[in-house]
């Protein structure tokens, strides 16, 4: 790697930390009902939506059920909306050139995939697609999938802010629109402009005619995809307009395209952590657990990068050059755009999955084994800040385990924001441990030996069970990026998939919204010097450790069957 | 029983740390027999259930027992009955190590429910009859309300009330203190008298309070034995996250399986086996009942009785303290500490009229100004002998004794002494009496005028007296960030003077018993955990409502029901060691639990490279600790798992120590020793086995 690149890669990071500073403030101003700029406008826009949704249902307060509840429904409605939408795009406008109606198992397994903020696509964009399904089908839930996941963060950090008892931690209409309308919406509008500066297209029609320098007669898809692009990112979402994702070129033009992607994918999960910190009123709290996620992503990050560098005996033995010069960008290049180059693929590819996004500018399926594995680490760990809402759930339900066994270590009750941790809390925070490793493990466990799993598999040996894994681990994790090699659109991984992203996205948000209602329940429990303090480089050394090892351990055998070994087996010149 | 004494004294000074009390009482020989067999019994797979992560390597064991007898029972594989067999022995080992971990820390009660039991065998009354009879009767056949004659010698039958008679009783079979307590009738505390004990001379009419079987000996057995014993809450919730953690990797193993199918990889079932239970939490898990057991038996040997497991957990997270002052904090009574002279009479004076007029005064406060001014020079004159008494009324506030030729001694009340002389010699007080009086008042004491026929010569300064040690105690408690609020029905200015001297936190003065009630249950609404210490029947409602209700043997039956701890000696401010030992113990399930789960990465790292040594050689580069063979690997791993057990179960009796310092601090040790050193010391352990092993396979 490059001076040059490493320099990019560096000063990437440093303005999403830096961005994501004032963003983070301006998150816990929205979710505290706090004065913003935005208040003029946005006030009179919310009032009006309260007013079309109904005014009281906008305004109770709702317990940790009621809030689930609705947002079940309401994620439940859209889901329907999205599914009829694809399902009859025939038979709807905007549809210039005249696709089919989706099928429905497909139409099942997208309007799960986007509904949950996974992404995950079994289709291609530009030759399945209307133009209305892409906006309507794909680009609303892109909005309201990111507005959920983070407004249960929101309501589940309300309830370490209930200080006596109280068992409201919010309503979910009010707090999904204020999001919306002074968050999402906002944002999106002004970068995407910025986006369609750069390049992309946005605009209704479906094709562009070119003339090739052959004299060819060349069909270009074109449609809305500045404003589809913008907020895939910004809400971590990941699926692609085109079936090329952030690889094609009106997806991802040019370099300044890319980086601005990769920092939209970052600002967003890096704010609510401080967020966090702002909310309940320790700053400290929040840079704690935003030091445990960035130290993941930098133990990570260099690993995929370097392995990517150093390319493959394969390509050595070929003479390839593999160390990057002014001219040419050595290592691993199959897979990978030559405008973007080892960094910013490798960059993009890492942050894609540890935002759990999914949004891809290089074929993942080409990566070299060991820089494979630490995009898999990101999808299962899936708090290396992770994605908006989820991935800081994630990274609490580590944390709360860490805060139970630490607390015990010096003898206490555990306690965690001046809550107890207790028996409740902890059955609700294992079982949500418990799901991830379930529905990753034993689906692609299955697949590897049915007859209709095996079909699928471009690849033998570890790579092909890499490439099952991949699919599973990125559909538990709502990151939706794809291993290529694997047919995804089959009746077995359409349904197997849909059922992992379903089961890896509604249920542990239950279960820590359960938490979240226990812990509004307790009375605040004032610090003393015997109370262990969490917002401390010890105590964040513990929750990383935790982190580690406890996401580690259980993804072991996995990791080492799949990637290690593929691995140590190019090392001795095996390819599969 | 440990004299609690010698227990008391292994507190340490400032910033010492707890040891707790493994020295007192040795584990015998005898104790390790019993623990062999009780483990056997352990076996029983409706035991086993109860713990699941052990479960899970019971089920394992008859897994690989199966493989043993018919090694292809799951498909062809290249495992022999040997090395089948071999696995089946360690991981029953490992059940076994587990079983006696529990079997001895549950021994030591049982030994001593053995020993409260046989005195309850024999035990006889005499019951006394409506028409004044007695007969001999089984003490079982004992009702509440009967009337039961005990005299010298007498073992107590029954729970009971004196309703007549004083009689010096010994404790010992109770409380294991031999001096005997002085029982008699119509007295909150000194009437109640406990079944097992020994009247030590006269005798007593006992009206029973208690039915056979429900008798505090009886509490006690069952206690001690165990058998109510239940999961506390934080073992409940560790328990389960165990049993999440076992599941999981229970899935993480059971993935395997089809992969290797996949891959093409033969592997042994009984290797699939092992590594589960490698990586199961099976140290926490085998060591964990024998901790919450060790720690109830510590708390034991500290002479105090917990009615549950939850109470000595609670106790180590208690934040406030409420303490009575009487007893607690202050000797039980007030005691001389001064005599001053008014109107220009000599100390010596004061010393020997005080001494006159308290000589008949059989209060506590009387026998204290006889005792002291006795050590300052006062002594009996003639006459003393004819002289008549004047006891203390509430109604004349003075005592004081009559002279055969007419003088009078008083002392009393300033007030009351300051009206007599006025009433029946027509004389004012000095006019320096009341200045020294105020002056006395405000410094919380109490000032008693003493008076010779007319004249008021002095004033008797009565104090609490601090029990010795009690400021460093209160020191030790704030270190420990527990808030100590004292309580009393004293004045205000009398309480912040005691308060200050003893170095608690805050103090409540003229308290009521409601209020007392009240107090815990602010203390609790703002989110704190609350001991409270009581002996009195006023008590109860308060003992019952705190967390912690740590209850004076010496106190009364409703004192001793309502609370959930019971110090056999007597002594309040064990309070601090019951922390100690609460805390120990979940520190001691916090240390056990990172080092079972930081052991599992070097498990890891030595089975997975061995199972798949066939179909992906590759591998072999992870297999770091570069061990013999793929069997000798896993044996390896799996002997460290199963030896790691027997090795921590001194630590888990013992508890890991526990020093009065920051939780910072404390966090900062235990990750040290039981984070790191559980990731490195199983890579050592497994390797130096590895060595020993590779040879005979």
């Amino acid at each position: 790697m490059t001076l040059q690149s490493a320099l990019q890669i560096a000063l990437t990071l440093l303005i999403g930390a830096l961005i994501s500073i004032p963003v983070g403030r301006y998150l816990a101003r929205v979710v505290t009902e706090r004065k913003t700029f935005l208040d003029p406008v946005c006030d009179r826009i919310d009032n009006l939506i309260y007013v079309l949704v109904g005014k009281r249902v906008c305004s109770e307060a709702m317990s940790w059920k009621a809030y689930t509840l609705h947002m079940l429904t309401t994620n439940l409605f859209m889901a329907v909306i999205v599914y009829l939408v694809l399902v009859f795009q025939d038979h709807l406008p905007l549809n210039p050139l005249h696709f089919a109606g989706v099928e429905p198992v497909l139409a099942f397994n997208t309007a799960v995939s986007f509904i949950t903020n996974t992404d995950w696509q079994a289709y291609g964009g530009e030759t399945t697609l209307s133009i209305l399904s892409q906006m309507a089908a794909i680009t609303f839930p892109m909005f309201t999938s990111a507005a959920t996941g983070f407004v249960i963060a929101m309501a589940f950090i309300r309830a370490f802010t209930v200080k006596s008892g109280g068992a409201d931690i919010g309503n979910f209409y009010r707090d999904l629109i204020r999001f919306t309308t002074r968050v999402l919406v906002p944002l999106a509008f002004v970068l995407a402009i910025l986006l369609i500066q750069q390049g992309e297209p946005q605009t209704l029609d479906a094709t562009v005619t070119a003339r090739t320098i052959q004299g060819a007669e060349q069909t270009i898809a074109l449609g809305p995809v500045g404003s589809f692009e913008t907020i895939k990112h910004l809400g971590t979402n990941g699926g692609g307009f085109f079936n090329a994702n952030a690889a094609h070129p009106y997806e991802n033009p040019t370099p300044i395209t890319n980086v601005v992607q990769a920092l939209l994918m970052i600002i967003l999960p890096a704010s609510i952590v401080l967020c966090f910190g702002e909310m309940i009123g320790n700053r400290r709290q929040g840079w704690v657990l935003y030091g445990v996620m960035g130290a993941l992503l930098l133990v990570f990050l260099p690993i995929t990068i370097a392995s990517e560098q150093a390319g493959t005996p394969t390509l050595v033995n070929a003479g390839i050059e593999t160390t990057p010069t002014l001219v040419q960008p050595g290592g691993n290049m199959e897979g990978k755009e030559v405008r973007f180059g080892i960094a910013q693929s490798g960059l993009f590819a890492t942050v894609t999955t540890s935002f759990t996004t999914g949004s891809a500018d290089s074929m993942h399926d080409s990566f070299t084994p060991l820089g494979a594995l630490a995009l898999f680490v990101g999808m299962m760990l899936q708090c290396i800040f992770g994605g908006k809402g989820v991935g800081f759930l994630a990274a609490l339900s580590y944390g709360i385990i860490a805060v139970f066994v630490a607390g015990l270590m010096v003898g206490r009750t555990p306690e965690f924001l001046g809550k107890k941790i207790e028996k409740a809390e902890i059955i609700l925070v294992s079982l949500v441990l418990l799901i991830h490793p379930l529905v990753i493990l034993a689906p692609t466990g299955w697949s590897v030996v049915a007859p209709y799993g095996l079909a699928s598999m471009a690849n033998a040996g570890p790579h092909g069970y890499s490439e099952v894994l991949y699919a599973f681990s990125s559909s538990a994790a709502n990151n939706g990026s794809a291993f290529a090699g694997l047919n995804a659109n089959t009746p077995w991984y359409n349904w197997a998939t849909a059922f992992v992203i379903l089961i890896g996205r509604y249920p542990p948000i239950i279960f820590m919204m359960g938490v979240a209602g226990s812990i509004a329940r307790k009375p605040f429990t004032p610090a003393t010097t015997a109370t262990l303090r969490t917002d401390t480089a010890t105590f964040g050394l513990f929750w990383f450790a935790t982190i580690l090892i406890v996401g580690a351990l259980t993804f072991f055998p996995a990791l080492v069957l799949g990637p290690v070994a593929e691995f140590f087996a190019m090392k001795s010149g095996q390819v599969f | 029983m440990a004299p609690r004494r010698e227990a008391a004294s292994k507190f340490g000074p400032l910033g010492g740390e707890f040891r707790g009390v493994s020295a007192a009482g040795a584990y015998t020989p005898d104790l390790f027999w019993q623990a062999f067999k009780g483990s056997l019994a352990k076996f029983d797979p409706r035991v086993q259930i109860r713990n699941p992560v052990m479960f899970v390597v019971w089920v394992g064991t008859l897994v690989t027992l199966a493989l043993t007898i018919q090694p292809d029972l799951f498909g062809p594989t290249s495992a022999s009955h040997l090395y089948n067999g071999v696995v089946t022995i360690i991981l029953a080992l490992t059940v076994w190590f587990a079983n006696f971990a529990e079997a001895l820390a549950e021994g030591r009660g049982k030994a001593k429910a053995t020993a409260l039991r046989q005195t309850r065998l024999n035990l006889v009354a005499k019951r006394m009859l409506e028409d004044g009879r007695e007969e001999t009767v089984p003490a079982t056949q004992l009702r509440i309300g009967d009337i039961v004659r005990v005299e010298q010698n007498d073992l107590l039958p029954a729970d009971g009330t004196v309703v007549e008679g004083i009689a010096y009783v010994n404790e010992s079979a109770i409380t294991g203190e031999s001096a005997p307590v002085l029982k008699e009738a119509g007295t909150d505390i000194f009437s109640a008298v406990t079944a097992g004990t020994k009247i030590v001379s006269d005798w007593l009419l006992i009206r029973v309070t208690a039915n056979a079987g429900d008798s505090f000996l009886d509490r006690m057995i069952r206690l001690v034995e165990g058998a109510k014993r239940q999961k506390t809450p934080n073992e409940i919730a560790l328990t389960v996250l165990l049993s999440i953690l076992t599941l999981i990797f229970l899935i993480v193993v059971a993935a395997i399986a089809p992969v290797a199918v996949y891959l093409n990889a033969r592997i042994n079932v009984a290797d699939l086996v092992a590594l589960l239970v490698a990586l199961i939490p099976t140290t926490i898990g085998a060591l964990l009942s024998a901790i919450g057991i060790a720690a109830i038996d510590r708390t034991m040997r500290f002479n105090v009785l917990a009615t549950s497991g939850r109470a000595v957990e609670a106790a180590g997270d208690v934040q406030t303290l409420i303490l009575d002052k009487t007893g607690t904090i202050t000797i039980g009574d007030r005691q001389v500490t001064e005599f001053i002279p008014v109107a220009g009479q000599t100390r010596k004076t004061v010393i020997q009229v005080a001494f006159l007029a308290s000589y008949f005064d059989t209060t506590p406060e009387g026998r204290s100004v006889v005792a002291i001014s006795i050590a300052r020079g006062a002594e009996p004159i003639p006459g003393l002998d004819q002289a008549s008494g004047l006891d203390f009324s509430a109604a004349t506030r003075m005592s004081g004794l009559d002279f055969p030729d007419g003088r009078t001694v008083r002392k009393g009340a300033v007030g009351a002494v300051v009206q007599a002389v006025k009433d029946k010699f027509g004389r004012e007080a000095p006019s320096d009496l009341q200045a020294v009086a105020d002056s006395v008042s405000r410094k919380g004491a109490t000032p008693l005028a003493v008076s010779m026929d007319g004249d008021i010569l002095g004033v008797v300064v009565l104090s609490d007296v601090l029990k010795p040690g009690i400021r460093e105690r209160m020191q030790e408690l704030r270190k420990m960030a527990i808030r100590t609020v004292m309580v009393t029905g004293d004045n205000p200015i009398t309480a912040q003077t005691i308060a200050a001297e003893a170095g608690v936190d805050d103090f409540i003065a003229e308290v009521t018993p409601e209020e007392k009630l009240n107090l815990v249950c602010r203390e609790q609404s703002e989110g704190r955990l609350v001991a409270m210490t009581g002996d009195g029947t006023n008590d109860a409602p308060a003992l019952a409502q705190a967390d912690v209700g740590l209850a004076m043997h010496s106190g009364t039956t409703a004192a001793k029901e309502a609370a959930n701890l019971i110090d056999l000696d007597s002594d309040p401010t064990k309070l601090t060691d019951l922390v100690a030992i609460g805390k120990q113990m979940l520190i001691t399930r916090g240390a056990l639990t990172t080092f079972s789960i930081a052991n599992d990465v070097a498990k890891y790292f030595a089975i997975i490279p061995a199972m798949f040594i066939v179909a992906l050689p590759g591998l072999a580069a992870l297999d770091i600790m570069g061990l013999a063979t793929p069997h000798s690997a896993i044996l390896s791993a799996l002997i460290f798992n199963a030896l790691i057990i027997p090795m921590l179960i001194p630590l888990a009796l013992r508890g890991v120590r526990f020093r009065v310092e920051t939780a910072e601090a404390l966090f900062y040790r235990s990750l040290w020793i039981y984070g790191v050193g559980g990731l490195i010391a199983p890579f050592i352990g497994i390797k130096a086995i590895d060595l020993m092993i590779a040879p005979l396979l």
